[in-house]
């Protein structure tokens, strides 16, 4: 892989993972636990969506094959993905969608950061949007967090249940490959490394005010940033590229 | 009376321009907004460069379609709209006058500067209600109508409203 190709598949992998969890997100539109938590959930999804669409929009110009954003979102197959394996975890039940949101908004947050000065510039005023969008997302599910954790025994229950099995995908949020470390010495990419400790300090703070323990069990799944996925991104992709790619020319 | 299009200096089309009315909150301006940038030329092609509020904004392509036929109406047909992204748009560049329109419309508007908050900690600050004035307010839900809202309501006056949100 050559720098530009590995440039890139570095911006694929923060698209993808914002296209996919979008996605998720959009799932509960109608089936909000009320309305305004309605309006908050696919509002979170809009944004999301729309830095897929900038990033993806940066990418086809990296690559300069003429493929646009839609074609990156609605053409790529399973294995040509490469969002991380917590954004595409399945609801489940609404304890599940906030954990699966607090985690992912806590690493975006601290990544946008280091992201914003990145020598790619594009790529740092996309994480300068980004992240005064983030901080919001964060601020909602941190506080749900908080609410359900501290809530009755039920929500506590769910929360924990979901906290345990979702713990397993943390790992991978981290991962990077030998071409990212490629980028990051030419100071394009952030290492990922560098914001463990601030994604753990927040992530901490936040067990500890929703009461939640870490689970017994600490083996991580791995494999999005070599485009492996579990088995739920196949039936997602399947109903995200279904009328795409069914009526290609279709427009708005 | 139109014009020839080449009559046009930058500085007019961005006047006309400066008249569109927001597709959601139709009481200002893209340029009260902040989201119309500039105007330049290329040979006979104009660029209009607009910023997005919010990145999932759905009003950006409306407002494109607006820039683009109000031009074309004008006899303007060369015309291209590109999104900028830096510097980020901020809640700061809507100016005075368009705070107190959004005021008298029923949206409390953004306060100004907002760096410093922290993210898991940052609250609300002091509102007023936009109709009774009131400071005896209350978060409903940090998300409100459109992705730049947020939305609560007023314990004295009983009345819901949005508030446009620092960014």
């Amino acid at each position: 892989m050559n720098q530009n190709e590995a440039h890139f598949n570095y911006i694929l992998r923060l698209a993808d993972t914002n296209l996919v969890l979008g996605h998720r997100l959009s799932e509960w539109s109608g089936h909000g636990p009320y309305l305004e938590e309605d309006i908050a959930m696919t509002n979170i999804a809009l944004d999301m969506i729309g830095q897929a669409n900038s990033l993806l929009q940066h990418a086809a110009k990296l690559e300069g094959k003429g493929r646009t954003e839609d074609d990156l979102a609605y053409m790529r197959n399973e294995r040509e993905f490469y969002n991380t394996l917590l954004s595409e975890q399945k609801n489940i039940d609404f304890a599940f969608t906030i954990v699966r949101q607090f985690l992912s908004d806590a690493f975006d947050f601290h990544l946008y950061k280091k992201l914003e000065s990145s020598k790619d510039e594009t790529l740092a005023a996309l994480a300068v949007k980004g992240g005064k969008e983030v901080t919001y997302h964060l601020r909602h599910t941190a506080a749900w967090m908080e609410r359900l954790g501290d809530g009755t025994e039920e929500s506590h229950a769910r929360l924990q249940k979901a906290w345990n099995e979702l713990w397993a995908y943390t790992a991978d949020l981290f991962a990077m490959n030998t071409s990212d470390r490629e980028l990051v010495k030419a100071g394009i990419a952030v290492d990922n490394e560098t914001i463990k400790s601030a994604w753990l300090k927040t992530v901490e703070e936040v067990m500890k005010k929703a009461h939640l323990t870490m689970p017994a069990n600490t083996w991580q799944h791995s494999g999005s940033r070599e485009g492996k996925h579990t088995e739920h991104l196949g039936f997602l992709l399947a109903e995200m590229q279904y009328l795409h790619r069914t009526y290609p020319q279709a427009q708005w | 009376m139109t014009q020839e299009a080449h009559t046009y200096t930058n500085q007019e089309i961005f006047r006309l321009l400066a008249t569109i009315p927001d597709p959601e909150i139709p009481v200002i301006t893209i340029e009260d907004l902040g989201v119309l940038r500039s105007v330049t030329r290329e040979g006979d092609m104009v660029h209009v460069c607009i910023t997005p509020t919010y990145s999932g904004c759905p009003a950006m392509k409306m407002i494109e379609q607006d820039i683009v036929s109000l031009l074309k109406e004008k006899g303007i047909e060369k015309v291209k709209v590109d999104m900028v992204y830096a510097p980020a748009w901020t809640t700061d560049w809507i100016s005075d006058e368009a705070k107190e329109k959004l005021r008298r419309y029923g949206i409390a508007p953004p306060e100004k500067a907002t760096a410093d908050k922290s993210a898991i900690t940052g609250k609300p600050k002091h509102l007023a209600c936009p109709r009774c004035g009131s400071k005896n307010v209350e978060m409903i839900s940090q998300f409100g109508s459109t992705a730049c809202k947020a939305l609560y309501k007023c314990l004295d006056c009983k009345e819901p409203f949005d508030y446009f949100k620092c960014i």
